[in-house]
């Protein structure tokens, strides 16, 4: 499992450089998954300010979009939504 | 211009963090070491010092200032006692895991309850293990040097560890004594300006303190260790360069006293070791061949040395002004491992003095060395510690 091998390949510090999903798909952690019904959707942006794990963007024309790749299914973003705009499923994975 | 003054134990730390050129400050005040901030506060309020002072809510933020400071690559103090010590204690592991080379100052104190502002060293004892080089001294030059020495040692590529100067409540702290003070610009010949192992930088980012697996955390206690192993070997070069420096040496990580051709050795750590060197004289002045260590370095510990210093002794009396309830004093139990790695067989009679900053005199360690005397040559052992200063 282990990159570093033996001991002359340690940093010194315990420091690691930012890259997206450094710890795996977290997107695997989900029961629910958040879907959102962009016909009720009113561009209010508090599920993307919510969002714990900036997996929620907004694209140029105001579309909310989430990435369920890093999606934890945590569904703060269901609980914000001031117009129930987002609905949570079962995840159900293959 | 290099020059002598009479000033505290406190203020000679205050003017050794001023000739080392600190850049940054975080402080919160606790008796008895306030006023190493409360000067460092003037110094830079008048320009004296070019720093940032930064004022905190607690020692846990003072702690984590500095760790942040000291992040950005910038030269960073603070000091603490006691129950200030106790309550950064996280932060104080935080800095040692983060291998950065804060210097930071503890006035021992004694730990409530009962409350109490008097010195003893359970304190810093408690954080032994912390990662911290641990150096205790005992006079106020001493504090003043070993601030300056104390970075040089920390910033080494080879260590990159902080260091922990402690030393006793009031008895240094509140004591005037001369000391020799460098000026910043004389400093520089000594100690060169931070040259940082890793700082944060907005241009090549990373993340500290991310999770480590069991697959990976070993190794970065093992790296702790081996710069703690670096130390032990570069802490006399540094006493060496000083005295180049300065003209004063310490003696290194131990200090020896009348060892040569003594038949006991009483060792101490702080202030106490002083007052042996002059219980040393007087029972001299009587025909006993005594001589003293003075235990400076703690953390990593001088086993080595202090087992060389007692080979062939008839036994070594070890005071300890802390106690490791359930077991005895710290220094005693540390000694008693070294000489047990040496395969040296020399009798250790631990006596538990100073509690609380109970006052010990040099005509009381007289009576100790006699009784400790007349207990080896009576008994035969095991030792447990004796509670000399109990009133029965």
């Amino acid at each position: 499992m282990s990159k570093l091998k033996t001991i002359k390949e340690y940093p010194l510090i315990p420091a690691s450089k930012p890259s997206e999903g450094a710890a795996g798909r977290t997107g695997l952690w989900r029961t629910f998954r958040p879907v959102v019904n962009l016909d009720k959707c009113i561009g209010c942006r508090l599920c993307w300010f919510y969002c714990p794990d900036n997996a929620i963007t907004i694209s140029g024309d105001g579309k909310v979009e989430i990435n369920y790749d890093w999606c934890k299914g945590c569904l703060i973003c269901f609980h914000e939504c001031p117009v129930k705009a987002i609905d949570r499923v079962v995840e159900e994975f293959g | 211009m290099s020059g002598t003054i009479i000033i505290t134990g406190n203020h000679a730390v205050s003017y050794g963090a001023w000739s080392s050129r600190v850049r940054f400050v975080a402080a919160y005040p606790i008796t008895p070491q306030t006023t190493i901030v409360e000067m460092l506060s003037d110094f830079v309020n008048t320009g004296k010092m070019k720093a940032e002072f930064m004022t905190v809510e607690s020692e846990h933020s003072a702690a984590a200032a500095v760790m942040g400071a000291e992040s950005t690559g910038v030269r960073s103090f603070t000091a603490t006692s006691s129950h200030g010590l106790l309550y950064m204690s996280e932060v104080v592991h935080w800095i040692a895991r983060s291998r950065l080379p804060v210097v930071m100052v503890v006035v021992n104190r004694a730990i409530a309850p009962p409350w109490s502002i008097w010195t003893e060293l359970l304190d810093t004892m408690t954080h032994r293990d912390a990662g911290w080089i641990q150096v205790y001294v005992s006079n106020n030059q001493e504090a003043y040097d070993m601030v300056i020495q104390s970075y040089r040692l920390s910033e080494m590529k080879r260590v990159s560890m902080p260091t922990m100067i402690c030393m006793d409540g009031f008895i240094l702290s509140h004591t005037f004594a001369p000391v020799t003070v460098h000026t910043p610009e004389e400093t520089d010949e000594f100690l060169p300006s931070y040259s940082p192992l890793w700082k944060i930088d907005p241009e090549n980012p990373f993340s500290l303190g991310n999770m480590a697996t069991p697959d990976y955390y070993y190794e970065f206690s093992y790296l702790m260790h081996e710069a703690h192993e670096n130390a032990k070997k570069l802490f006399n070069n540094v006493d060496k360069e000083f005295e180049r420096f300065s003209g004063r040496s310490h003696g290194g990580k131990v200090h020896g006293y009348m060892l040569d051709d003594s038949e006991s050795v009483i060792l101490a750590m702080g202030t106490l070791s002083e007052e042996v060197m002059v219980a040393i004289d007087n029972l001299r002045k009587r025909g006993e061949k005594v001589g003293a260590l003075k235990v400076r370095l703690f953390r990593p510990f001088p086993a080595e040395e202090i087992s060389k210093a007692l080979e062939d002794k008839e036994f070594a009396l070890i005071l300890d002004r802390s106690l490791s309830y359930g077991y005895e004093g710290q220094l005693a139990t540390e000694t008693k491992a070294a000489l047990h790695t040496s395969g040296i067989e020399t009798p250790v009679i631990n006596m538990i003095t100073g509690l609380g900053g109970r006052d010990v005199t040099y005509k009381e360690i007289e009576k100790f060395h006699g009784l400790a005397k007349k207990k080896v040559s009576s008994e035969k052992g095991p030792f447990k510690p004796i509670f000399i200063q109990l009133k029965r």
